[in-house]
C-alpha cells in the first residue's frame, strides 16, 4: 500500500480546538483534527478516553446527553455544524452512523433500508427500490436477502444485521460514515467482511471509525488519531498522523506505550 | 413440628387464594343463573329490542347499549389523545424532576372515588355545558368528559411503561436520530410502533374501565332511556340502568338487570383478555 499523504486530501470534517463538557466534566480538551476525504480515519485510545465522544461530536449525537456542551468550531466542508445555519437533521443526513451493536429497527429488511430516505421525503416507489438495491449491493447483502426483503431484520445473523445497518446509513447517501466499534460485537469472519467492505466504501465515502483493536486500525485505516486522558482527566489528542507512520515511528512516547500494549 | 407448620401455612394460603377465585365463580354463576332464564323466556329479539319497559314485559337493552357505546366512544376520543400525549411527554421529554411530580399526581387521579368525579361533574361540567352549549347539560358529552378524565391514569401509566420498556440496548432512538429524523418522527415512526402492543392494551383497558364505570356517570348522564340524537342528549348506559333500577326491581325486571350484567361481563371479559393477550405476546 502506498503511503497516505494527508496533505493531498482536503478535510471533509474539521474540529478547531474544540472542548466538550458533560456538565462539569471536561470530556475532550482542545482537540483539533481534520478528517480526510475518501479515506478511513481511526480514532484509537484507552477505554474512557473520549473516542466515542469525539465521534459523536461529528453528528451531534452528544446533544442527547443532558448537560453536554461544545466549545469551538466543527466544520463539515465549510459549514459550521454547531450553528443555526445547519439543522441537526441536515447534518445527520450528510454524516451517517453505524453503532457498536447492530440496531436494526423492528421492521422488515426492506423497511429498514428505506426508512431514512422515506422520512426525508422520498415517496416514489421506484426510487426507493433503486435505493434499496444500491444500498444492499454496496454492503454485499443483496444476493443474500433479495428473496426475503419482507422478512423481519431480526432474522438475519448479527454480521448480516450490522451490514444491514451500514446499508441503512448508506441509503441516505451521506458524505461521511461514522462507525463506533462496529465490529466489536461480531465474530472474526463477519469482522473481516465488514473490514473489506470499509476498504471498498472509502472509494466513495469518508469513514471515521472508533476501534479498540490496534491490528484493525493498522489493517484498514489511513489516518489515526490517538486520544488519551491527561492529568486533569480530560481527553486530549496526543497524536494525529498517517496510521503507518504512527505505528512505525510514533512521535510521542505515550503513543508508543499504547500501541505496543503497555497500557490501555 | 416445623415442617408441619410449613405445610399448614402453605395450605392456608392456598385456601385463601382459592377463595378469591371461588368468589369470581360464585358471582359468575349467580349472575348467569339469574339472567339467562329471562333471556330464554322473552327471547333475544325482545332482549336486544329497542324498548325498555319492564312493566309491559319489554326488556330491550339496545338503547342502553347505544348509551354505553356513545359515552365510551366519547371518553375514548377525549381520553386517548390526552393520555397518549401525556405518556409520550413523560417517557421522552420530561426532565426527571418533573416526572417525579407528574407520576404520583396521575396515580392520585386514579385514587379519587368515582362518586367524587360524578359530583364534580354535576356541579361543574353539567352547568358549563348547559350554559355554553345548550341542552340540559346532563348529557353524553358530560359523561364522556368525566370518563375521559377517569381513564387517563390507566392509559398514561400503561403506555408510559411500555415506551420505557423498549430496551435501551436496541438503540432504536439513536438509530433513528442518527438517520436525521426529528425527535417527533423518531417517536412516531420507531418508538410508538415498538411499544404498540402495550399502548393498544392500555387503550383497551381504559375503554374497559369506561364501560364498567357506573357511579360517576349516573350523576351526569341524565339517564333517560331514549335514543340520543346529539352529544348534548341524555342517555342511559348498561351500568347506570342496573344502578338506577336495582332498588325496586322485582321478578322478571330484576332478572333483566342481571341479564344486562351478563352483557357487561362479556364485553369487559373480551376487552381484558384482548389486552392481556397483546401484553403477553412478545416479538
Amino acid at each position: 500500500m502506498e503511503e497516505f499523504k494527508p496533505e493531498s486530501r482536503p478535510s471533509i470534517l474539521k474540529t478547531e480546538a474544540i472542548n466538550l463538557y458533560y456538565g462539569s466534566f471536561h470530556a475532550l480538551k482542545n482537540v483539533t483534527v481534520g478528517i480526510p476525504q475518501r479515506a478511513i480515519t481511526a480514532i484509537i485510545g484507552p477505554s474512557g478516553c473520549g473516542k466515542s465522544s469525539l465521534l459523536r461530536v461529528f453528528n451531534r449525537l452528544n446533544d442527547l446527553i443532558p448537560g453536554a456542551r461544545l466549545e469551538g468550531n466543527v466544520l463539515l466542508g465549510d459549514d459550521p455544524i454547531y450553528s443555526r445555519t445547519m439543522s441537526v437533521e441536515t447534518l445527520r443526513k450528510r454524516v451517517g452512523m453505524v453503532f457498536q451493536r447492530p440496531n436494526p429497527f423492528p421492521m422488515s429488511i426492506y423497511e429498514n433500508i428505506i426508512f431514512g430516505p422515506k422520512h426525508h421525503g422520498i415517496k416514489n416507489k421506484g426510487e426507493l427500490e433503486n435505493i434499496l438495491h444500491r444500498s444492499l449491493s454496496q454492503v454485499a447483502l443483496w444476493e443474500e436477502v433479495k428473496d426475503r426483503l419482507k422478512k423481519s431484520a431480526f432474522e438475519l445473523s448479527p454480521g448480516e444485521q450490522q451490514r444491514l445497518c451500514i446499508a441503512r446509513a448508506l441509503a441516505m447517501e451521506p458524505d461521511v460514515v461514522l462507525m463506533d466499534e462496529s465490529c466489536s460485537a461480531l465474530d472474526p469472519e463477519s469482522t473481516m467482511k465488514i473490514e473489506e467492505l470499509m476498504l471498498e466504501l472509502k472509494e466513495k465515502y469518508s469513514i471515521v471509525i472508533v476501534t479498540h483493536n490496534m491490528e484493525q486500525a493498522l489493517r484498514i485505516s489511513d489516518m489515526a488519531a490517538f486520544i488519551m486522558i491527561d492529568d486533569s482527566k480530560a481527553g486530549t489528542l496526543v497524536e494525529f498522523a498517517p496510521t503507518k507512520n504512527m505505528f512505525s515511528s510514533p512521535k510521542d512516547t505515550r503513543t508508543l506505550d499504547y500501541i505496543t500494549g503497555r497500557y490501555g | 413440628m416445623k415442617k408441619f407448620n410449613e405445610k399448614l401455612s402453605g395450605r392456608v394460603f392456598f385456601i385463601l387464594a382459592l377463595s378469591s377465585i371461588s368468589m369470581l365463580a360464585l358471582i359468575t354463576v349467580f349472575i348467569i343463573s339469574r339472567g339467562v332464564p329471562l333471556i330464554a323466556n322473552v327471547g333475544l329479539k325482545n332482549f336486544f329490542g329497542m324498548t325498555w319497559a319492564p312493566s309491559r314485559g319489554l326488556f330491550g337493552i339496545t338503547p342502553m347499549i347505544i348509551g354505553s357505546v356513545s359515552v365510551t366512544l366519547g371518553a375514548a376520543i377525549i381520553g386517548i389523545p390526552i393520555g397518549l400525549c401525556c405518556s409520550i411527554f413523560l417517557a421522552e421529554f420530561a426532565p426527571v424532576r418533573m416526572r417525579e411530580i407528574f407520576r404520583p399526581a396521575i396515580q392520585l387521579l386514579a385514587g379519587i372515588p368515582s362518586v367524587v368525579y360524578g359530583f364534580w361533574g354535576l356541579l361543574f361540567v353539567v352547568p358549563f355545558i348547559r350554559n355554553y352549549l345548550g341542552g340540559a347539560g346532563l348529557s353524553i358529552l358530560a359523561g364522556s368528559i368525566i370518563l375521559g378524565i377517569m381513564i387517563l391514569p390507566t392509559i398514561i401509566s400503561i403506555s408510559e411503561a411500555s415506551i420505557l420498556a423498549i430496551p435501551k440496548q436496541y438503540l432504536y432512538k439513536e438509530g433513528a436520530l442518527a438517520l436525521g429524523l426529528t425527535q417527533l418522527q423518531t417517536i412516531r415512526f420507531v418508538l410508538l410502533p415498538a411499544a404498540k402492543s402495550g399502548i393498544v392494551s392500555a387503550v383497551i383497558l381504559g375503554i374497559g374501565r369506561a364501560i364498567g364505570e357506573t357511579m360517576a356517570v349516573i350523576m351526569v348522564l341524565g339517564n333517560s332511556v331514549a335514543l340520543p340524537t346529539s352529544v348534548l342528549d341524555p342517555v342511559r348506559t348498561l351500568t347506570t340502568n342496573i344502578g338506577i333500577e336495582m332498588g325496586y326491581a322485582k321478578d322478571e325486571h330484576q332478572q333483566a338487570l342481571f341479564a344486562t350484567g351478563i352483557v357487561l361481563f362479556i364485553i369487559i371479559m373480551i376487552l381484558n383478555s384482548t389486552a392481556q393477550y397483546l401484553t403477553r405476546r412478545k416479538r
